[in-house]
């Protein structure tokens, strides 16, 4: 075992977390990359154990990463989609909560379009919990695969300037991502319009920005943020033309960034709204593909640590 | 030194914003001031100089109106940007800024750029726009108040119509300081102003009439100056009219709130008694008030807490007031008796002649960002000549404006515009 392990029962956010953690997590995902991607990706470090994804929001991605990752070490992986089946029933979180928790999981993965929704089914199950997103407060492995993603192209997280860009507002991924970022020695801004940020955010450890050039000027990192489509029409922004014309990443305002600044998205992409397909699709750029390919290693890195800190530690809340 | 050249000698120069008000000459190149001064020697101007003797009446900068209806595009009519032009250009008025409530309404960039190509074809006075703050002005979704703002709008409101929802309108607020954008709002809760036709008060009740509350206006400016308060963006009330929200407005300044706001002069002309025997005419938007909030009104532009007069031209033809007082449109022109009546606060020893120009000038052009309304060396070349004492009365038949709605008939006053210049380009000048 390394010097340092990631002593959390659960994985709900990236606030809380040390530096030694993230490195601790980075660090076992990085070995896992390189097992993905030989011809021969599967372990037995988890078998016997269970995994649950339960996800009470739509997702393909997240979801699917996650399952791959449990097959990959081994798990057996069960899928629910509760919002479609005791959601609808009346069924209250905390009875499914129960009720999955007596099937004995070891590792429960859950998304919820509530904030705050996972940590109080983790306070009602045995096992260990990952957030898989919780409405607009934390999305942690994305936070991590984000991490992973830049410390294997640009060697380290310290001293980096990375613009956050877009709906911070409704963006768990930006908070995690802050939060993660801010550890590790980073310097984080955010850039957006005043309707799409949430108040006191200058508070988070971020210097704030209205406008793109000012914002990207000297960055390593443009991180875009997805602009979900209901709130493209005038509710948060006029227009998703106004949106693009002023805080969408093309050319032309990435020409602030560093000459070798490289671009993420948590995916998926608005072509045009938040991104153009010219930036957005640039191999030399972008690091967009990557992020799902560290995705799966940072998964399978979070999926051992759990289950490892269930069997061998006494767990530390 | 080239171009065209202008002399206007023996002038009484008054500048609000350097607080020039001496005798003296101003010298115009082209479409710029060149120069200023107590005299100055014509011979270096060569012989085509153009010499104008003032005769020492004022020599002002040209009146900057933040709030008129023109009526183009949709209903042309009524007024259209010429027909609005040429009253301003009377008036003495070389800047206006026009209300998005148009058919179709400003909002958006393909309207802007109309108006724009028609003021540069009319090619009078200075011809802006506010856009829409709401789509379609129904106070529902945000314009493109980005898009907007690059290609020309000065601000954005709802126009004739308060922005009523307050989440709307702290979002408009927090989107239009992100460009940094002047908010204006129609203050009145349209909830208690919905159904009412004039003041609530002894008149309404006498004439039978649905009254409006002075406090719907205190509602609605307390209401926004919290979200100002929460947004920090630049707020503008226009036509103030009660003293309830023009003590809210002192208090917020004292604050140090980005606000500001206008009045016109129906508000302090007038006050309730002059929808006498339904003169629809009188009635306007807000309503006229009760004799001590137009006492308010005199004392919040005596102390500075009302920043500018405006107009607010509301052109009406006869088939849009010659009706049943509830059936009547609301509103007023304005645009040629607005320095007239704005003198009345000078003449009743309310303010000072350079206050009262102040607040016509300089004032209004700073809200708006414009670096018009100043006689300075390098300032565009926009002059009003005016008699400030010359006695008459105001006819209606006379304005060059398409409509004539204005409860002012035969009114006596004093001020009178002798000459307007754009770009050193005269528009106006009276006929001997």
């Amino acid at each position: 075992m390394d010097s340092h392990a990631y002593r959390h029962r659960h994985l709900l956010g990236i606030e809380g977390l040390t530096r030694e953690d993230i490195t601790y997590v980075l660090d076992r995902a990085d070995t896992y990359v390189e097992m993905n991607r030989q011809a021969e990706k599967k372990r037995s470090l988890l078998r016997g154990r269970t995994l649950i994804n339960c996800f009470f929001e739509n997702s393909t991605r997240t979801r699917t990463s996650f399952e791959v990752a449990g097959k990959r070490l081994g798990a057996d992986v069960i899928n629910m989609a509760v919002a479609v089946s005791s959601m609808r029933k009346g069924e209250t979180l905390i009875d499914t909560a129960m009720t999955l928790n007596a099937m004995h999981p070891d590792v429960l993965v859950v998304r919820h379009p509530e904030s705050g929704a996972v940590q109080l089914l983790s306070e009602k199950v045995d096992c260990a919990v990952i957030n898989a997103g919780d409405g607009s407060h934390e999305h942690p492995t994305q936070a991590l695969l984000d991490a992973l993603t830049i410390r294997r192209r640009k060697g380290t997280l310290g001293g980096l300037t990375v613009a956050i860009c877009g709906d911070v507002l409704h963006s768990r991924v930006a908070r995690s991502n802050i939060a993660l970022l801010n550890a590790m020695g980073a310097r984080v801004r955010v850039v957006a319009p005043r309707t799409l940020l949430p108040a006191a955010v200058e508070h988070l450890g971020v210097e704030v920005f209205h406008d793109m050039a000012a914002g990207l000027a000297d960055v390593d990192i443009v991180m875009m943020l997805r602009l979900q489509s209901e709130r493209m029409h005038g509710s948060f922004v006029p227009s998703t033309r106004e949106y693009f014309h002023f805080f969408g990443l093309d050319e032309d305002k990435l020409k602030a960034a560093k000459p070798d600044a490289l671009i993420m998205h948590p995916g998926p992409m608005n072509r045009g709204v938040e991104i153009s397909s010219t930036v957005a699709d640039d191999i030399d750029r972008s690091l967009i593909r990557q992020q799902v390919e560290m995705g799966v290693a940072v998964r399978m890195a979070c999926l051992e640590i759990m289950a490892g800190t269930l069997g061998n530690n006494p767990p530390i809340k | 030194m080239s171009g065209l050249r202008r002399l206007f000698r023996n002038a009484r120069l008054i500048d609000p914003e350097s607080g020039r008000d001496n005798i003296g000459d101003l010298i115009v190149v082209d479409d710029r001031i060149a120069a200023i001064g107590a005299k100055i020697s014509g011979d270096g101007l060569g012989a085509d100089v153009e010499i104008i003797d003032v005769g020492g009446l004022c020599l002002a900068p040209g009146l900057v109106d933040m709030r008129v209806q023109l009526r183009e595009p949709g209903a042309e009519h009524i007024e259209s940007i010429e027909s609005g032009s040429r009253a301003a250009a009377a008036g003495g008025v070389t800047t206006m800024v026009a209300l998005p409530n148009t058919e179709p309404p400003v909002d958006d960039v393909s309207v802007v750029e109309f108006l724009a190509r028609r003021a540069r074809e009319v090619k009078l006075a200075k011809v802006h726009t506010y856009a829409a703050a709401t789509k379609g002005m129904e106070g529902k979704e945000l314009t493109e108040i980005g898009l907007l703002t690059a290609n020309g709008a000065l601000g954005f409101t709802d126009g004739v119509k308060a922005i009523a929802d307050a989440l709307v309108m702290r979002r408009v607020l927090a989107y239009a300081r992100t460009f940094d954008q002047l908010v204006i709002q129609h203050p009145e809760e349209p909830s208690l102003g919905g159904a009412g036709e004039v003041n609530e008060g002894e008149v309404a009740t006498r004439l039978g009439l649905a009254g409006i509350t002075p406090a719907a206006e205190v509602i609605m400016v307390e209401r926004d100056l919290r979200l100002v308060a929460v947004t920090r963006a630049r707020y503008h009330v226009a036509h103030v009219s009660t003293a309830a929200a023009i003590d809210a407005i002192r208090r917020a300044k004292a604050d140090g709130l980005p606000v500001t706001c206008d009045t016109a002069p129906p508000y302090f002309a007038l006050n309730e008694t002059a929808v006498g025997d339904y003169r629809t005419f009188a009635k306007l938007s807000p309503p006229l008030r009760g004799e001590s909030d137009r006492q308010a009104v005199v004392a919040g532009l005596a102390d500075g807490t009302i920043d500018a007069i405006a107009s607010d031209h509301a052109p009406w033809d006869q088939d849009s007031k010659r009706l049943p007082f509830s059936s009547a449109s609301y509103g007023i022109v304005g645009l040629e008796t607005l320095l007239p009546l704005s003198l009345e606060l000078h003449h009743n020893l309310h303010l000072s002649l350079i206050d009262v120009l102040r607040k016509l000038t300089i004032a209004p052009a700073r809200i708006l960002g414009l670096g018009v309304g100043r006689l300075a060396p390098g300032a565009p070349a926009d002059l009003v000549i005016f008699d400030p004492d010359a006695k008459g009365r105001i006819h209606t038949d006379e304005f060059r404006s398409k409509s004539k709605n204005a409860p002012f008939d035969g009114r006596p006053v004093q001020g009178r515009v002798e000459r307007t210049v754009v770009d050193g380009r005269t528009i106006f000048e009276r006929a001997a």
